[in-house]
């Protein structure tokens, strides 16, 4: 597998441990449309993400928060019958421009899942060298380097340094999460996608996400979709409201504005209902 | 089976959760409807085991005669002569090629099939995987006398060429000589069984690779995963027991499979270290040639035989379920 365009290659890999922090990367998005087949799913969404922030998708269920999350990282168009208009831009790249390898953008465009997903067939260790694995492009004996650096920066390493040989799958549900957290930031992505990363989580094991994410955006940029308001004002510094007019029409975006902004004063009336509970 | 609140046993004793509703209700108030399913499905295990003991129980006692009167050495005997008084025979010979042919038909069919069913569930496009299923589907309702029939006037003529050129380029291994007789031998009848085992393989496997879950599979996308990858980090290890079970089911079939294997090979009463060679027969193979002529002391031998296969069946099964077992915290039924 060759790599088309530069700036998409595994830089990373070639760089000193200290150059990673730079890595974070800005993605600017344009006219935006996104189709499940023939349904228009969200429509027109233009908005620019800034590195090493975290940036926070809330909406009403349906907005198609999710949908445009999976547009970043090209897993969208997973999904039988679905296809993308528009162009996303990462440091001035288009995503989507012909010569680009999906492949290639998700390995620099991590993303982590509603549901923890660790792979169930492998240990705690191989869950978390998986994506070094993919790229072959590492030593053996910087493996277990990267596995428990990868751990210490999922806050995980403490409970799990004892059992790395055993499934992933015996872990909390918290755990796990953290785990595949693990498993996304080992292969030093530029950007960090969560899709709902709570939301199967109780309290406790949210707060340690939380917690994390704030450490983790030093060093990445970072997407979240969230259910949860609180969650949204506590971890991020930009907010983008989505909605849709009916069921059945593609979601938009209201406005996008610092989180303090979106909860204190926003610019649209539709966000503030939101936000404070008047629908949705 | 009356299982109503006056005649209902006392809670159990032992230890074992029982989490069915149709137990927590023998404990309390019944109702017809569960009394009867509870009857109709205990009666269905225990038929089984009834089933089961009768079989094994006519097969050793007819076996058990015949073996006390057998002058040669049931297990080593490279002869069959049962309807001879005394009779001399032994089942060498037939597990030899009972086992060789089957392990031939698995290393062909199990790769083709695991890849089949990838194909149809991972690669083809829905308009093309539906029809392919279905052309699986009709080689599995062929029958196996006309298997049998293809393979011996179709395939072993035309499989002359690639008995010389395996003899050629392979020959030195011993196991792939050929000497130039028909190519009715062990090699002959694996294929002929691969081909029909395919099937069974292609769809158990099928059935498994379409259960395994999306978020391990989008997991691994997110991860950077071509879409090999993805199947190699995902798919397969989820189906990894499916596999080994389908295996099996299709070597149960191959094992006990009966008027293919007596069409095409052409049996004797030897060992060949080749494959290609004629030598060995298998157990079905043995049992329906030699049963109408044989003499009851000679069917009481077959049915000895049968009994070894029966066994060897039994411990197929039984090492592959410790397979499963084996790694099952790493199992794909944990996510």
């Amino acid at each position: 597998m060759r790599l088309p365009t530069e700036p998409l290659s595994d830089l990373s890999q070639d760089l000193p441990k200290e150059a990673v922090i730079d890595m974070a990367k800005r993605i600017d998005v344009g006219g935006l449309t996104a189709y499940y087949g023939s349904h228009k799913a969200i429509e027109d969404i233009s908005m620019t993400v800034e590195p090493r922030s975290v940036t926070a998708f809330i909406g009403p269920s349906g907005c198609g928060k999710s949908t445009f999350l999976r547009t970043l990282n090209r897993m969208h168009e997973v999904t039988p019958g679905g296809r993308v208009e528009g162009k996303v831009m990462l440091d001035g790249e288009d995503l989507y421009a012909s010569a680009v390898d999906p492949v290639n953008v998700r390995r620099t465009i991590g993303m982590v899942f509603q549901r923890p997903n660790p792979f169930p067939t492998m240990s705690i260790f191989d869950n978390v060298a998986a994506g070094l694995r993919l790229n072959g492009n590492y030593k053996k004996a910087e493996l277990a380097d990267v596995v428990e650096k990868s751990l210490r920066g999922a806050n995980l390493w403490n409970e799990v340094k004892d059992r790395l040989n055993k499934p992933g799958s015996g872990l909390s549900g918290g755990q796990q999460q953290r785990l595949c957290i693990a498993r996304a930031i080992a292969v030093e992505p530029q950007v960090l996608l969560m899709d709902e990363p709570c939301s199967a989580l109780d309290p406790i094991s949210t707060l340690a996400i939380e917690d994390l994410i704030g450490e983790l955006k030093e060093r990445f940029t970072i997407v979240i979709v969230t259910h949860n308001m609180q969650q949204a004002a506590r971890v991020s510094d930009r907010t983008a409201f989505f909605n849709l007019s009916a069921v059945g029409q593609p979601g938009r975006l209201i406005e996008i504005d610092d989180t303090e902004r979106i909860f204190s004063n926003p610019s649209v009336q539709a966000t503030e209902d939101y936000i404070s509970g008047r629908f949705g | 089976m009356d299982i109503s609140p006056t005649t209902a046993p006392p809670p159990p004793q032992d230890t074992r959760p029982a989490p069915l509703p149709t137990k927590a209700a023998a404990r309390g108030a019944t109702r017809p409807g569960d009394r009867i399913f509870l009857g109709l499905s205990r009666g269905s295990g225990i038929l089984l085991l009834l089933i089961m003991a009768a079989i094994a129980a006519f097969l050793t006692y007819r076996a058990s005669i015949v073996l006390s009167e057998n002058e040669g050495n049931f297990l080593t005997t490279f002869e069959w002569n049962a309807n001879a008084v005394p009779p001399v025979f032994g089942i060498a010979v037939l597990a030899f090629g009972t086992v060789v042919s089957s392990i031939i038909a698995m290393i062909i069919a199990v790769p083709i099939a695991v890849g089949i069913a990838l194909f149809i569930t991972h690669y083809a496009p829905r308009k093309l995987s539906g029809p392919i299923a279905y052309v699986i589907d009709l080689l599995a309702a062929v029958p196996s006398i006309v298997y049998g029939l293809w393979g011996a006037l179709f395939l072993v003529p035309h499989l002359t060429g690639v008995y010389s050129w395996l003899n050629d380029y392979f020959g030195w291994t011993g196991i792939l000589e050929w000497q130039g007789g028909a190519p009715r031998s062990l090699l002959t009848v694996g294929i002929l069984l691969a081909i029909m085992i395919l099937p069974i393989i292609t769809n158990v496997s099928r059935e498994v690779f379409k259960q395994a879950p999306q978020m391990h599979q989008e997991a691994a996308l997110a991860l950077g995963a071509t879409r090999w990858e993805v199947i190699r980090m995902s798919v397969l290890p989820f189906g990894r027991s499916g596999i080994i079970s389908a295996s099996m089911l299709g070597l149960g079939r191959a094992l006990g499979e009966t008027m293919a294997v007596a069409t095409v090979l052409s049996p004797s009463f030897l060992i060949n270290a080749s494959v290609l060679d004629p030598g060995g027969g298998t157990f079905a193979q043995n049992i329906a040639s030699k049963f109408a002529e044989a003499s009851e002391q000679g069917r009481d031998a077959l049915i000895a035989s049968g009994l070894v296969l029966f066994v060897i069946t039994l411990l197929v099964n039984g090492a592959a379920r410790a397979i499963i077992a084996r790694r099952k915290e790493y199992s794909g039924a944990n996510a």
